[in-house]
């Protein structure tokens, strides 16, 4: 079995507030995080994929394949968007590195084996700046 | 049965060290260490990556609060080494300050720390952006 992995990049602006909380406690847990204006990133996402290599072709999976499977789902939707505003599975679930790599997950879980017959999702890494991100292997890495 | 997140961040810091047994004789420690032995020290920028892994809180999506992870970072290991010589920290007293055996003292000066439900998952240490090093310390069933 052999990991391929693809990145893209995206930009988009989100903020932290939890509506269950005063504007103190939001202020004291997101910092300026919680500013309701706004802010944003240039993300940088990687998606790893899993697969056997094909005797024939020498691939895993056809990466322009991956790469379109990425923007379609991913990429054409949150690129340039308020996370926040624009994007319905963070209306409930607050904007942040860890919950963006389990939402792409969740848009790609399917996507990936039936745009990319052979392969199977192994990771989903978001990374907010050079210096922060959050790697999701999938539902199945539990406590135990 | 809680999904987990691996959450990660990176810090630098800067260190001199040289690369040295006492027990060696100065050909045997030019042999092993080359440029490394030189007496009088050379130094590093280093990159050390923290990763947590652990559920996300619903009402912060997060697996950790950065700023508690870089408050407890920046106390226990980047203030330590950073504008040290690696050789004159007790860590260093009876082991070579290779940068494998500097991931093994950054986790100890870790494992204990507690980083609300998330635990530490893996540590990175990137000499030059060439050479990095990665310890999992008991993920992988190793005493550090």
């Amino acid at each position: 079995m052999i990991l391929l992995t693809r990145r893209a990049d995206f930009s988009a602006a989100h903020y932290y507030w939890n509506e269950n909380w005063s504007p103190e406690e939001n202020l004291r847990v997101f910092g300026k995080c919680a500013n309701r204006n706004g802010h944003g990133h240039n993300y940088t996402l990687e998606v790893t994929v899993a697969g056997e290599v094909d005797p024939v072709t020498g691939f895993v999976v056809d990466l322009k394949k991956l790469k379109d499977v990425m923007n379609k789902e991913v990429v054409d939707i949150y690129d340039h968007r308020h996370l926040n505003h624009e994007i319905a599975e963070f209306k409930h679930r607050m904007p942040t590195a860890e919950n963006m790599a389990i939402s792409i997950w969740e848009r790609l879980e399917n996507a990936v084996p039936r745009q990319l017959p052979g392969a199977r999702l192994q990771r989903v890494r978001v990374y907010e700046m050079d210096d922060l991100f959050a790697d999701y292997y999938g539902p199945a890495t539990v406590n135990a | 049965m809680t999904p987990l997140v691996d959450f990660s961040r990176r810090y630098h810091f800067s260190a001199s060290h040289r690369l040295h047994v006492e027990h060696f004789s100065d050909e045997q420690n030019d042999e092993t260490f080359g440029k490394c032995n030189n007496p009088h020290g050379h130094g590093h920028n280093y990159t050390l990556e923290v990763t947590v892994r652990g559920p996300v809180a619903p009402d912060t999506g997060m697996v950790v609060n950065m700023v508690d992870l870089d408050r407890v970072i920046e106390e226990r290991v980047v203030s330590r080494f950073d504008m040290q010589n690696l050789n004159c920290d007790p860590d260093f007293k009876n082991v070579v300050s290779s940068t494998e055996n500097l991931c093994r003292a950054a986790w100890r000066l870790l494992k204990e720390t507690s980083f609300g439900t998330a635990k530490l998952e893996r540590l990175r240490i990137e000499e030059t952006i060439n050479n990095f090093f990665e310890f999992t310390g008991e993920n992988a069933g190793e005493e550090a």
